[in-house]
């Protein structure tokens, strides 16, 4: 798979209330959540964005609450995918559970500028930055979420496993 | 093995596992709330299953954005509330015997030493303070866990810290983990097990514990755990709904990274906005005037949280510039403290005592900052526009210094009021 778009930067330790503010969180439903999406790290944002878009982030993206609503915005806003120096642990499992494509990369997350035409490709980990010419390696992702990603999720993956069972 | 490990292996029917293993293990409990439980059940009603794993092991606890607080909120509400009765769960709360999930359960003995319970909250982890493996999950993974009873980890690699020394006066649990995530940072233990163990650890009583274990996520820990002892015994033996184990750590368990503190040294401490790791002496914070003061949480709105706060604010006034919130953290505490008349304590002082929720912690309700406002609360984040506006900000303090700084008008210490 090969996602291709257009980046925006934040910084680091980007928490769960700034993806989502939990004022916004008396409903669950992903296209209310997409208007306020990233709204207190930039309340610009939710009007800037565009569909097909990529978020690149520094260190410990999603930290603070369990909240799936996070993932879950950045998906119906159309971002395509996350990529950071690191991930905080129950995005990092949220993201794979709902099929929001993330990358770790602190390479790319230092030299990519916001802006930035990337390709990443999904199945190598290779993340190419088309503006600048430059090419990163994104950490392996691990078999077993490998697994998840081709079931299409924890749901698809949990249907499949209740049926074999 | 570190006892995190055992408990890991032992649930999933393994002799050994070694950090870095992906494993799927059986769950003890599952829990969700209001925010996370309706996402959890859409998935899980994609997931097809018959039924659920077993409908005595799945917690449902409005407590966020309950009471009720607008028509969405209630929407939410209702969806536990239906789910659970088509499902007979036995663990449904509804307002007037729910409490905020973290106090809730472990008062009701519903979480135990030796458990593996996940939770759509990610203060799930303050179980770990009863010897128990408890991370806080999504609502998807419930939703998988709701329907098979088993859930996927990554054994996590556990990292010690050792307290030893005498704790100084008004400095507690809260203050030993705020020191803590200030010398490792927000993510100094991400993916991590967080084994806290020393002397002070095992003098520390049950509510410092679950205080401690509980701000493990805001370290980006995976979990905090603490080694059972007879404090863990004396507090779950009366408590407990079914049989339990203590597990405790090899002698040659393996840590990536251990550290010591020296508590003789530790003073009350605030983390000021916007991370909790951002901490700094409560003393160096003087000239830092507030608005409001919430004491309350799963983090500090126990019984003992209340007294040390009631201890302090007895026969004063809260100053005239600041509006301070105490939220008895379940009904049992909120019995409790108004048979021990702490309650009596915090509306002479011209508090205002609330009904048991989460409410201002997360900018839900019940105490929201405007534009410019400023609080000091016994909670767990200070995230930009955590407690209301994005241009509000919210310090994080032990209960003493919050009520001493709701008399003061300003950050301040119990010792300023000759206490």
């Amino acid at each position: 798979m090969k996602i291709r778009g257009k980046t925006w930067k934040f910084g680091a330790d980007i928490d769960t209330d700034a993806i989502i503010p939990a004022r916004y969180l008396n409903t669950s439903d992903p296209k209310e959540l997409a208007l306020h999406v990233m709204e207190d790290a930039d309340p610009e944002f939710p009007k800037k964005v565009r569909p097909g878009d990529i978020i690149v982030a520094d260190k410990n993206f999603g930290c603070g609450s369990s909240r799936e609503h996070a993932p879950i915005a950045i998906k119906a806003a159309g971002i395509q995918a996350v990529v950071a120096k690191s991930f905080a642990r129950i995005f990092f499992r949220n993201a794979f559970n709902i099929g929001l494509p993330i990358f770790e990369s602190p390479e790319a997350a230092d030299r990519i500028g916001e802006g930035d035409e990337i390709e990443i490709d999904a199945d190598r980990g290779v993340i190419t930055n088309l503006t600048k010419n430059e090419q990163y390696q994104a950490k392996p992702i691990p078999p077993f979420m490998q697994e998840l990603i081709e079931s299409g999720g924890l749901v698809e993956w949990t249907k499949k496993k209740i049926r074999a069972a | 093995m570190t006892i995190t490990e055992k408990i890991l292996a032992h649930h999933a029917g393994l002799d050994e596992v070694v950090p870095g293993d992906l494993i799927n293990a059986r769950v003890d409990l599952v829990l969700a709330n209001d925010i996370t439980a309706p996402i959890a059940i859409r998935e899980f009603e994609r997931i097809g299953a018959k039924g659920v794993f077993d409908p005595d092991r799945i917690a449902f606890i409005p407590d966020h954005f309950a009471p009720q607080k607008d028509i969405k909120a209630a929407e939410q509400c209702k969806l536990l509330r239906d789910f659970s009765h088509e499902n007979n769960l036995s663990l449904y709360f509804e307002v007037g015997r729910m409490g905020v999930e973290h106090a809730l359960l472990p008062e009701q003995g519903l979480v135990l030493p030796g458990d593996l319970v996940i939770g759509a909250d990610s203060h799930t982890c303050t179980y770990g303070a009863l010897g128990a493996f408890a991370t806080g999950v999504g609502s998807t993974d419930v939703a998988a866990a709701m329907a098979t009873g088993q859930c996927w980890f990554k054994v996590p690699e556990s990292m010690k810290f050792i307290y030893y020394g005498r704790l100084n006066p008004w400095v507690g649990g809260k203050d030993l983990i705020l020191h803590t995530i200030g010398d490792i940072g927000v993510d100094g233990a991400l993916y991590r097990a967080m084994e806290f163990d020393g002397e002070t650890i095992r003098a520390l009583p049950m509510h410092g514990r679950l205080t401690m274990c509980n701000m493990a996520i805001e370290a980006g820990g995976k979990s905090g755990i603490i080694v059972p002892d007879e404090i863990t015994e004396s507090y779950v033996k009366d408590r407990a709904k079914r049989p339990y184990s203590f597990y405790s750590s090899d002698p040659d368990a393996e840590y990536v990274d251990i550290r010591e503190y020296d508590c003789s040294r530790i003073e009350p401490l605030v983390a000021c906005p916007h991370l909790p790791s951002n901490v700094r002496p409560a003393r160096e914070l003087a000239d830092i005037t507030i608005d409001q003061v919430v004491v309350g949480s799963c983090t500090n709105g126990r019984l003992e949280d209340l007294r040390e706060a009631a201890m302090v604010i007895k026969g004063r006034k809260v100053n005239p510039n600041v509006r301070m919130i105490v939220i008895p953290a379940t009904q049992q505490i909120y019995r409790d403290a108004m048979k021990e008349g702490l309650l009596e304590i915090f509306i002479d002082a011209e508090a205002v005592v609330s009904t048991p929720t989460c409410g201002p912690c997360l900018g839900g309700h019940m105490g929201i900052l405007a534009k410019g406002e400023r609080a000091l609360a016994t909670t767990n984040r200070n995230f930009v526009g955590r407690m209301g506006h994005p241009e509000s900000e919210v310090y994080l303090s032990n209960p003493a210094v919050a009520a001493a700084s709701a008399v003061l008008g300003r950050i301040g210490l119990p010792e300023e009021l000759g206490l």
